[in-house]
């Protein structure tokens, strides 16, 4: 009795070894690029620091001065953010859903369509962005030479350089780029409705456009929720674009968190400053992605 | 046959159907446009794309135009460290996916579940939550621009969605075999590297798929850690070109093609593949 007891404690503390050792790789990168750096964030957010010496500890004013001085512009870059939230919302993803419903209804090459739509996704954003600065570029660039050439002179810009039209043209290829990412997730789901159910609901007389809204969109929810969930946290997180297109200018009219925790860093040396926008952005990522599932299931009931 | 049942018998709409296919053919071209307009104005001359053929195709093939984004543009330089640190990432967060994977999903302890969500955390946690401190930190230790600098980050930010795809293979694989390997006497980790494993290569894609992506065109982290020229990756590299080649467009094509022929060819020849990993990157998550 004693020794199977012994052996078991035995072969019990070597499977737990072995265990350990089996996360060992992905604990240590996980917990010290992204689980340890965000305590210390939420830590040196309530710090006024430059980044190397000590730091004074001021407890919440840095969130208090996020939301109050203007010239930071945080009140700003949240409300781009909240806006290409709100297209990627209610443009990008009712067209991407769109697509998915028309390719669901296996039309003629439908395989390469998905193929082609699904492209953009795959190219850098660094990439995407210097092309679209060759369609906005004032002088040379494709859209005003188009305006121009069917007689819309008038409605030429310096796209990205103006106030009116920069923020404009930073959504809009950031919306195009990723509906079919959208578009994919959703189709996935559209495909995998039973033929049956479709035929079924069609010979009671239902048209092609009732059984998707009645019995396709029913069914793939859970994937227009995971959409919505990445279309809003995706926003939040906007970085590549704004950086490539506009600098976040023109007067800082563009900016992001992301842009601005840059700035943070590399302008003005607001190492605490930066820590904040940091633990905002991991706050508004988490509260926004329960907020939307909770919507969701409301819903539902 | 099912397919055909269904829009014969009630597709009887032949306007709307002419409709979707202009539709669907349109939002194509929309979509082959701007890479259609890279390769071709690669390839032009100033002349050219501000002249009159902006669209068109090259009418000299100013083939000049890549040796001046290899040579004056470095992209070759940069086309190489991309590789490296991409090819590094992926091999080190496979290696640790696999491993903390089979510890979760098939050996039978009291946190695995636990553990399982603390690593899906990563899943919505913004790569930006952690540039401060990593950045402070690699400063102090003088460990910014080199190539690990990188790595270990991208590494760790591809772990969380290489484990969800893992573990999606991995619990397909029947647990009569792990059983059979502990009665021949295999331990829990010779399981892992004799059983387990070699079953796991069609993960191997589908994550590596994954990842490449993600590290190829990574910009946040290479821009804000990298500031010597000797270990940029591509996308700060085109940033940089573009800075210095305001008005010169021919070579800046060049550097977009480079960056970007490498996906290209592989989507053209791992469509369903690459599709197939985004699916089963968002469907679970």
């Amino acid at each position: 009795m004693a020794g199977n007891n012994t052996n078991k404690k035995t072969t019990d503390i070597k499977k737990g070894i072995t265990i350990f050792l089996f996360l060992l790789p992905g604990l240590a990168l996980f917990i010290s690029i992204l689980i340890a750096p965000i305590a210390v964030s939420l830590y040196r957010s309530t710090f006024d620091w430059n980044g190397f010496s000590e730091g004074t500890f001021i407890g919440l004013e840095n969130y208090k001065e996020l939301f109050t001085n203007g010239s930071i512009k945080f009140m700003t870059a949240l409300k781009n953010s909240m806006l290409l939230a709100f297209f990627s919302v209610f443009v990008q993803l009712p067209f991407s859903l769109l697509l998915a419903l028309l390719l669901g209804r296996r039309p003629k090459f439908d395989r390469a369509f998905l193929s082609v739509y699904f492209m953009p996704v795959l190219i850098s954003t660094v990439v995407i962005g210097q092309l679209w600065l060759k369609i906005y570029n004032p002088d040379y660039g494709l859209l005003n030479r188009f305006l121009i050439a069917v007689g819309l002179e008038k409605w030429t810009h310096v796209w990205v350089g103006d106030v009116k039209t920069a923020l404009g043209s930073v959504i809009v290829p950031t919306v195009w780029q990723y509906i079919g990412y959208h578009m994919l997730l959703m189709y996935a789901g559209v495909k995998g409705v039973s033929l049956d159910l479709r035929e079924a609901a069609m010979l009671d007389g239902a048209t092609k456009w009732q059984v998707d809204r009645y019995i396709v969109i029913p069914i793939i929810k859970p994937i227009i929720r995971v959409s919505v969930i990445f279309a809003v946290t995706g926003s939040l997180k906007a970085y590549d674009l704004v950086r490539i297109l506009t600098e976040g200018g023109p007067f800082q009219s563009t900016e992001v968190p992301s842009t601005l925790l840059e700035n943070m860093l590399f302008l003005r040396n607001r190492y605490g400053m930066g820590s904040t926008i940091s633990v905002m952005l991991i706050a508004l990522c988490f509260a926004f992605a329960l907020l939307i599932t909770a919507a969701f299931r409301e819903k539902d009931e | 046959m099912g397919t055909n049942t269904v829009d014969q018998e009630k597709g009887a709409n032949p306007v709307g159907k002419i409709i979707m296919y202009i539709f669907l053919v349109f939002w194509a071209l929309v979509n082959i446009f701007p890479i259609y307009f890279m390769f071709t104005f690669s390839l032009k001359s100033n002349e050219e794309i501000f002249g009159a053929n902006v669209i068109g195709l090259p009418k000299n093939w100013l083939w000049s135009n890549f040796t001046t984004a290899l040579n004056t543009g470095n992209m070759g330089l940069y086309f190489l460290n991309s590789l490296l640190v991409t090819i590094l990432a992926i091999g080190i967060s496979m290696i640790a996916a696999m491993m903390a994977t089979y510890a979760i999903t098939r050996i039978k302890w009291r946190f695995s579940k636990l553990t399982n969500a603390f690593f899906m955390l990563g899943l919505t946690i913004p790569i930006q939550a952690s540039i401060v401190p990593v950045y402070v930190v690699l400063s102090k230790l003088h460990w910014l621009n080199k190539y690990s600098t990188l790595i270990i980050p991208y590494s760790a930010f591809a772990l969380s969605m290489s484990i969800l795809i893992c573990t999606g293979f991995m619990v397909e694989i029947p647990y009569a075999l792990d059983e059979a390997a502990r009665i021949d006497g295999c331990g829990l980790a010779e399981t892992f590297f004799r059983i387990i494993l070699p079953l796991m290569k069609p993960a191997v894609s589908t994550v590596g798929v994954y990842s490449y992506l993600q590290c190829w065109n990574e910009f946040m982290f290479a821009n804000v850690f990298i500031s010597d020229s000797a270990h940029r990756t591509l996308p700060v590299g085109i940033k940089a070109l573009s800075g210095q080649h305001t008005t010169e467009w021919g070579p800046i094509g060049a550097a977009l093609v480079i960056a970007t022929f490498p996906t290209l060819i592989f989507y053209l020849f791992l469509s369903r593949k690459i599709q197939e990993s985004f699916i089963a990157g968002a469907v679970k998550g």
